[in-house]
């Protein structure tokens, strides 16, 4: 796994937007990514850019680790930006470069486009920063909750959810054990041409496939010896509740939505 | 005169038709507040045992009883509330993403309320000593203290019997101490009936009863020291015999007479230096 990329990473805090109730931040979250699609002034971007930017304040999680960890999205947004640049013709040429010129709608359409998609990642990546995976899972199955009447299996969903996030680590230290123990006898998976590495993972991949089905076998037995007979007549350990911060939350957006609708073009 | 609690009666049960009996013809009783100990070679019908207690399996012929029920479908769901059950592998058996939550997890499917949950964790965390780690995930904790983990959740909706199916074979010494305590604390604390499975015979010198299995069949049901006095038998059947057993026989041949079976070091030591005043 790669450490560099943040995106799925939570990091432990107690700030408001940690403690905020998930819903509300899922809530947020999915209206904010419409709403960057909506703005199209100096105005209506500085907005969205002050409420993005204020929120990871608020977080104490550092901006230069946030930055940081979205170095491959970098990437992927200076690239947008010269692609506008080229091929946008609108205004006038501004100044010729490499063979290509450079028009003034370019470059503001440019950093437009290349502005939105660094709020989108940022914001959606401030979720699951501040925001535990059992808690998502918790928000998404309350969330889902009316879907039960078509029949769609909501429960279900948020317990096969959350029994991969309690086998994740316990999966991956046991790839890591394997893995040395091949090691040891010998098998190379770092180097050497691609087929033969893709060799020396099928021998990885068999013991790690019979061990999590036998896994599931016994995990499904000791659910069954605990009582669990579906999610009818259910309580919950965790629960969700909306609080007097949420409720100020949705306010503030809707502020901010307000004026990006008042001062787009 | 204690009550009866569980009740095998001519019990036989084979995972198929075509596969030979794994348990021919078992009947025995096991009473309230007693600890049982089974125990028997690889592949002797123990855990099958335990499975017919919890009804996750159900026997072909004969009949369990269980708190007056008889064990079928429709009693299932008060069987298993009565009889709790820990499993061998630690890792198997958690289901929380947090020590909490998988504590948690019986009482939910119960549908406890929240308030009571939260009393429940907190007391049952305590009486296995892991109420410091309420919030730690799984993969942050040793063997033993999953296990423990795993006997607090079982206790945690009250059972009236608690089943150890090889609970503390997959741990090292320092974890199998962890466990052997927590059980015996428990079994002084909270009113209910213990039955640890083992292949190890040091693990029942604690019983009050041992049932000895060999090939599906009851072999022999006694106290742990008429049991440590069968060494020879015990080993035809498969069983690895402790130090001390060995030590006391030898002690035997070589014509010092050792009266009461020790079950431990201690025992023996204790008889060892009160023998010149006996003799
Ligand atoms: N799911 C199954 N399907 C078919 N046969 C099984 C199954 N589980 C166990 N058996 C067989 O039943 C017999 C008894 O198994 P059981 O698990 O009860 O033994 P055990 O005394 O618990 O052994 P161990 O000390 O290895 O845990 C064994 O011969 C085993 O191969
Ligand atoms: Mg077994």
């Amino acid at each position: 796994m790669s450490s560099s990329l943040i995106i799925g990473q939570y990091v432990p805090g107690n700030s408001i937007v940690h403690r905020l109730d998930p819903r509300t931040k899922i809530t947020v979250i999915f209206f904010f990514v419409f709403i960057v699609f909506f703005a199209n002034s100096v105005f209506s971007y500085a907005t969205l850019t002050v409420f993005a930017l204020t929120t990871v304040f608020i977080t104490r999680i550092p901006i230069r680790y946030i930055m940081k960890g979205l170095t491959p999205v970098w990437f992927l947004i200076v690239f947008t930006f010269i692609l506008h640049l080229i091929v946008t013709k609108e205004g006038t040429v501004l100044f010729h470069i490499f063979g290509f010129n450079i028009y003034s709608g370019a470059l503001i359409q440019g950093f437009a486009i290349s502005m939105r998609f660094f709020l989108l990642i940022l914001v959606t990546s401030l979720l699951t920063l501040t925001t535990t995976p059992i808690e998502i899972t918790d928000a998404i199955e309350d969330m889902l909750h009316p879907l039960k009447k078509i029949k769609f299996p909501v429960h279900e969903l948020a317990l096969m959810m959350s029994i991969s996030l309690r086998f994740i680590p316990t999966l991956m230290q046991e790839t890591e054990k394997i893995s040395r123990a091949q090691a040891s006898r010998g098998v190379d998976f770092k180097t050497g041409p691609l087929k033969e590495r893709i060799k020396a993972v099928v021998p990885l991949l068999v013991p790690l496939f019979v061990s999590a089905f036998k896994r599931a076998e016994e995990l499904a037995m000791a659910m069954e010896a605990r009582g669990y007979q579906g999610g009818e007549g259910r309580s919950k350990l965790r629960e969700l509740k909306i609080e007097k911060i949420d409720i100020a939350v949705y306010l503030l957006f809707a502020l901010a939505v307000a004026i990006v609708f008042y001062t787009r073009n | 005169m204690r009550n009866k609690f569980i009740e095998f009666r001519n019990v036989s049960f084979r995972y198929s038709d075509e596969e030979p009996w794994v348990l021919k013809n078992c009947s025995f009783e096991i009473y309230e507040n007693e600890w049982i100990a089974i125990i028997g070679h690889n592949g002797s019908g123990k855990s099958t045992i335990a499975k017919l207690m919890n009804g996750l399996l159900f026997p072909q012929e004969g009949e369990i009883i269980i708190n007056g029920q008889q064990v079928n479908e429709e009693t299932i769901w008060d069987i298993r509330r009565d009889v709790g059950m820990v499993f061998q592998n630690p890792d198997n058996q958690f289901v929380g993403t947090t020590v909490q939550d998988d504590v948690a997890f019986g009482m939910e499917n119960r549908g406890f309320p929240r308030a009571e949950m939260v009393k429940r964790i907190e007391q049952n965390l305590t009486a296995v000593g892991m109420q410091e780690y309420r919030l730690t995930e799984p993969h942050r904790l040793s063997g033993g203290q999953k296990q423990r983990v795993a006997i607090a959740s079982v206790l945690a909706i009250s059972p009236k019997v608690l089943i150890l199916d090889e609970a503390t074979a997959m741990l090292d010494p320092k974890g199998r101490m962890e466990i052997m305590r927590t059980v015996s604390n428990v079994q002084e604390e909270y009113k209910l009936s213990l039955i640890t499975i083992t292949h190890d015979l040091q693990e029942v010198v604690q019983a009050e009863r041992v049932l000895v299995m060999n090939k599906g069949e009851i072999w022999d049901e006694a106290t742990p020291r008429e049991i440590f006095a069968k060494k020879e038998a015990l080993r035809e059947i498969g069983l690895d015999v402790p130090f001390v057993a060995i030590l006391t026989d030898e002690l035997k041949q070589a014509g010092i007479s050792i009266t009461n079976e020790p079950l431990n070091q201690e025992e023996l030591l204790e008889d060892l230096w009160t023998l010149h005043s006996r003799t």
